[in-house]
């Protein structure tokens, strides 16, 4: 087992190797560059445009470029500066990254919560109108876009009368220390992310939950259980849940793109302090290394997700073994 | 002696379709979408770049049955728009006074079909006043013309870039899948890097290296090669597990051993066998397309104008503001939610019906 994860770890970083490398190929295929921008500029003379551009490191061949800041990775953990505010990358970012965990990690947690009942009960009364309708619901949230949800769920909000919406804290909180008080501020700006994000992966989960749920129950030890006259409550959520909620753990790590995904499209509607506004700031105005070092750890994020959904799995189902 | 007709498994797989209620309702409105689209520019009542410099927001129209106590043939009102004193708001009220028939099959404003130029329209209202069935935008433009015809791009951008994914994914994953050995470990790690991306991030990157000053229709394109760039790479995993069990078997065997080439063996031999499975896979595949085009329209990196589509129409919902005051913009949402939705139903059928195995 922890052979098997030292082996995970170390495939890993030829993945990043390579993702940085085409990472940064992408961003390099961008028009222009970050100094172009004061070409246009009346207040930039050419040459102090230049200068900045030389400044930048931008006068170099992108080969140079990329290994620098690869060494500089390496060597330091230094993952370059930011060229629109000349802060590190990394004191820029890793607050972000810190928020986008959590909001995307609370998201989980929620959908779970909400999904493996449903699951279990639409599942158990298969044939009643109530499963079709929480079905036809799972249906609906799949097909509703992150950002649809957001922008519904703030409509909502605003014809309600209420306040609570975009940015983390309200204004008095931002700069308080951390209460009882700021913590239910959060709460009440954070479950408009957390309901959005959520809704496709509770659709999502709860016809998976559904669909292994009722594989297991067909099963003969199910019978044999039921038969030997166990009470049905114990058959169903000793026997037959415990072996059903298992192919949902891979499911989880699987689900991790699209919670990425949708942390940074609604964190860019909501103005939430993740790395989604960063990122698209970043591609935009061409700030290559901060755009770089935050696709590198998005799908960083992901493949440390996918590798830890693959050890519960191991961890909860005696026969999954890893050599 | 008749013979008892023997039905072909296609005429089995039909009749198992049709069984599925959820799917035939997802067939029929996938059908009644893309006809739309197809006649948007008859269906929808104006051109969706006409600007009407004082009916900026205007709020849906309703549809009256009765006029001062007297039934009519359906008909609006039209909109007068006064400045609350108070706020300073404009609002919008419908003048009573004036009932606006609808009539059918009017002149209207010129559009094009394939070339063709016409103005005649389904819908519309005598010419001076204004139908909004879904509200005006900003600039005084009708929303309903402009989701009608945003359907356009919307759903093409799904089909299109299917194509181009499963040209890209069935090739690697067939030449993955049938060679094994290096050339297999190399491209199942390239398609790695591809499935270790989330998706929005890296469809971000690629959408910012569209130049600025690209036409709307270049743009278009550069959206769909940019969706299909990623999405090969779930396929090419697909065709390659398919690949693997395929190529062992007899036929496959025999036709090598009658020399036909390899790619011939890959495309033409193996993957019209697997082509079922292979069209429900794009069904499903499908409204992650259309998912992944609205999304970079609402964030302004994707489809521009003068062009139309569903995600851009939303992105004039994206201030707190507008959307409080004008929540009427986000009815083109579902038109997403639907299509969505009906390719959802109809793939999940799909698959039921193919499924020989399970029953």
């Amino acid at each position: 087992m922890w052979i098997y994860t030292l082996r995970r770890i170390l495939t890993m970083i030829p993945t990043l190797l390579l993702i940085s490398a085409v990472c940064f190929v992408v961003i390099k295929l961008q028009p222009g560059n970050f100094a172009d921008q004061y070409l246009e500029d009346p207040r930039f003379t050419k040459e102090s445009a230049e200068t900045l551009r030389r400044q930048l490191g931008l006068d170099q061949p992108d080969y140079v470029q990329y290994g620098r800041w690869l060494w500089g990775v390496v060597s330091r953990g230094d993952f370059g500066f930011s060229f629109a505010s000349g802060r590190p990358v990394s004191s820029l970012i890793a607050e972000k990254l810190g928020w986008t965990v959590f909001v995307a990690l609370l998201t989980l947690l929620c959908s779970w919560i909400i999904a493996i009942p449903l699951g279990i009960f639409t599942a158990l009364n298969k044939d009643k109108p109530i499963s079709s309708l929480l079905n036809f619901f799972g249906y609906l949230g799949l097909a509703i876009p992150d950002f649809l949800a957001g922008l519904l769920l703030v409509s909502l909000v605003l014809k309600l009368g209420g306040s609570n919406v975009g940015g983390l804290f309200s204004p008095a909180m931002i700069d308080a220390p951390w209460s009882w008080e700021r913590v239910k501020d959060m709460l009440a700006h954070l479950w408009i992310p957390v309901v959005a994000l959520g809704l496709e992966g509770v659709a999502g989960l709860m016809r998976q939950m559904r669909a292994s749920l009722l594989d297991v129950l067909n099963q003969d030890y199910i019978r044999t259980a039921k038969a030997k006259g166990l009470p049905s409550r114990v058959v169903t959520l000793k026997h037959a849940l415990r072996n059903a909620i298992n192919p949902l753990i891979s499911l989880a790590g699987l689900s991790l793109p699209s919670l990425i995904s949708g942390t940074i499209i609604l964190s860019i509607i909501l103005n939430l302090p993740t790395i989604g506004p960063a990122l698209y700031d970043a591609l935009l105005s061409k700030d290559q290394y901060v755009a770089l070092t935050l696709l590198m750890f998005s799908s960083l994020m992901l493949l440390i997700g996918n590798l830890l959904a693959d050890l519960a799995l191991a961890l909860t189902d005696p026969r999954v073994r890893y050599g | 002696m008749d013979n008892p007709k023997i039905p072909t498994p296609l005429e089995l797989a039909w009749r198992r379709f049709i069984r599925s209620r959820a799917g035939v309702i997802g067939g029929i409105l996938l059908l009644w979408l893309y006809l739309t689209a197809l006649f948007a520019g008859f269906l929808s009542p104006y051109a969706i770049d006409t600007q009407r410099q004082d009916q900026g927001y205007q709020p849906p129209q309703g549809i009256h049955l009765v006029h001062n106590g007297q039934w009519m043939r359906p008909f609006v009102y039209a909109m007068v728009r006064k400045r609350d004193p108070v706020t300073f708001q404009l609002k919008y009220s419908e003048d009573t006074s004036k009932p606006l028939p609808i009539l059918v099959f009017t002149q209207g404003e010129a559009y094009s079909f394939f070339g063709i130029p016409s103005s005649l329209h389904l819908f519309g209202v005598e010419s001076g006043s204004s139908f909004f069935v879904f509200g005006s935008d900003q600039l005084g433009r009708d929303l309903y013309s402009r989701t009608l015809v945003g359907a356009q791009v919307s759903l093409t951008v799904g089909i299109i870039g299917i194509l181009i994914s499963f040209a890209i994914g069935m090739t690697v994953g067939g030449i993955s899948g049938y060679y094994g050995g290096t050339i297999d470990t190399v491209l199942q790690r390239l398609v790695e890097v591809l499935l270790s991306f989330p998706r929005l991030p890296l469809l971000l990157a690629l959408s910012a290296i569209i130049p600025a000053k690209w036409p709307s229709t270049w743009v278009y394109l550069a959206i769909v090669a940019a969706l299909a760039l990623i999405g090969w790479a779930s396929l090419a995993r697909v065709v390659r597990g398919q690949m693997l069990s395929a190529r062992d078997l007899d036929y496959v065997s025999a036709a090598r051993a009658l020399g036909v080439s390899d790619m011939r063996i890959i495309l033409r031999h193996v993957m019209p066998n697997l082509s079922s499975y292979l069209v429900i896979t794009a069904t499903l595949a499908l409204p992650g397309y259309i998912l992944g085009e609205s999304a970079l329209s609402f964030l302004g990196v994707g489809i521009k104008e003068p062009m139309t589509s569903w995600g851009l129409l939303l992105k004039n919902a994206n201030n707190f503001e507008a959307l409080n005051l004008y929540p009427w913009l986000l009815l083109p949402g579902i038109y997403i939610v639907v299509s969505v939705m009906a390719f959802n139903f109809f793939g999940d059928a799909l698959r039921d019906a193919a499924d020989t195995t399970s029953r």
